[in-house]
């Protein structure tokens, strides 16, 4: 159940860093945010 | 279409390319197929589920290759893998599942006791994926692994791991530890289980002794030694002076403390008639002072700037310019069995297990580690491959 849980908040946290990437002005920023959204992508897909 | 626009699918795609690359070596490593080829006193390779259901179908339900000899006589059991990134381990129990021929008795041999933790390195250490032993045939590689098992089988850890049944507060991550776990729980995480099905094992196979294959760090004090249950010590003690005597390398003997819990050395012994007994072997590649951490750190044991940790007075084992290669430790594991049940067979014949046919500590330094693996695409016609 808590790891039901767990991957919810990953899918949470993954969509508000593609919504933060989007509204983002500063390639820097826009950059730093895809580097941050990899591990919870991977871990949804269950890769890592 | 804006240039802020263009940049944002630019980053995305490359983004995209990362995540592509990553997770294909992450899939590639996780799914790598190890094979074994059963040796000739293989009479059946058994399931962990058959000893507890619970385990069915999970990537911790186990192969058990059973060796039995011609003659009836004790059983014991070998665990390889519970810590993977212990690679000694894993390799002697494959040289031993391959290679052992049975006289009398029977041999359980699991040669990854917590195969999840195979399929994952540890996280920030920057591990290789894998390595390769080298064969006459060309190599046979094996995956990496680590100390715990897979975040993707148990997920998440908790604040402060409490050990069942002592309710032992551990560091939290070590709620993936095989190896802290014991004697597990039925309800239990995967890697609780996994415990109770192998506790479970050695209870139905009246199992006489259980040795658990490890490695350690130079600079942990609990290396090069046999760590022995009360019942065992005096096996222990044997062997570890006809070891060292006869076979050219010192190994000590360790009580295994009765105020740290989950270890398999304390809990076998305790919640199972059998002997518990672990073996440690020195792997410098784990060494927090240890410089880069590839494939030839794991398998020579070279490092500079452990020697010069060790010219400080650091370490609790010696190291020079020649390291700790792999095949030095597999052979000190591969001895330290056979003498075991040697000692155990003299001293209780009715419940001897004898075997032959398995490579001593000089044979395996002199002849390599991968001269006893065998090669899958050359086996006896008819004969089954398994897969770790």
């Amino acid at each position: 159940m808590v790891t039901i849980l767990y991957y919810l908040m990953t899918a949470f946290i993954a969509v508000l860093l593609v919504w933060d990437f989007l509204k983002r002005k500063n390639w820097q920023e826009e950059a730093l945010t895809i580097i941050v959204l990899i591990p919870f992508l991977l871990r949804l897909l269950r890769l890592k | 279409m804006k240039d802020s626009t263009l940049r944002k699918i630019a980053l995305a795609a490359l983004g995209a390319a990362l995540a592509v690359g990553a997770g294909l070596s992450f899939y590639r490593s996780r799914h790598l197929r190890e094979p074994i080829v059963p040796g000739p006193s293989v009479a059946r390779v058994a399931k962990l589920s058959e000893y507890f259901s619970g385990i069915k179908g999970s990537v911790n339900d186990l192969n058990v290759y059973v060796l039995e000899g011609k003659e009836r006589g004790g059983a014991v059991l070998i665990l390889g893998g519970t810590h993977p990134e212990e690679p000694a381990g894993r390799l002697a129990a494959w040289v031993l599942a391959e290679n052992a021929v049975l006289e009398k008795g029977r041999l359980f041999v699991i040669l990854s006791a917590n195969r999840s933790a195979t399929t994952a390195t540890r996280l920030g250490g920057a591990y290789p994926p894998d390595f390769t032993i080298p064969t006459a045939w060309g190599g046979q590689r094996f995956r990496m692994g680590d100390r715990w098992s897979n975040p993707l089988d148990q997920w998440p850890d908790p604040e402060v791991y409490i050990h069942y049944p002592t309710r032992q507060q551990l560091a939290y991550m070590d709620v993936r530890n095989l190896n802290r776990a014991f004697p597990g729980r039925p309800g239990g995480t995967l890697t609780e289980r996994t415990c109770f099905a192998i506790t479970e094992l050695i209870r139905r196979e009246r199992i006489d002794i259980a040795i658990d294959l490890h490695e350690a760090e130079l600079q942990y004090p609990v290396i090069s030694t046999i760590v022995a249950h009360q019942k065992g010590q005096d096996l222990a003690a044997l062997a570890s002076m006809m070891l060292s005597s006869n076979e050219g390398f010192a190994i000590g003997v360790e009580s295994s403390p009765r105020a740290l819990r989950g270890l398999s050395h304390r809990e076998i012994g305790d919640h199972t008639d059998a002997i518990s007994l672990l073996l440690e072997a020195p792997e410098p590649f784990l060494d927090a002072t240890r410089g880069r951490t590839g494939r030839d750190l794991l398998l020579t044991g070279k490092d500079e700037f452990i020697v010069r940790a060790g010219k400080r007075g650091l370490l609790f084992e010696k190291i020079d310019e020649k390291g700790w290669p792999i095949d030095v430790r597999v052979g000190r594991h591969c001895s330290a069995i056979l003498q075991i049940l040697e000692t155990w067979s003299e001293d209780k014949p009715d419940r001897a297990v004898a075997v032959s046919g398995v490579p001593r500590y000089a044979e395996v330094i002199k002849n390599g580690t991968g001269a006893y693996l065998k090669d899958p695409k050359t086996a006896a016609a008819g004969k089954t491959i398994f897969y770790e």
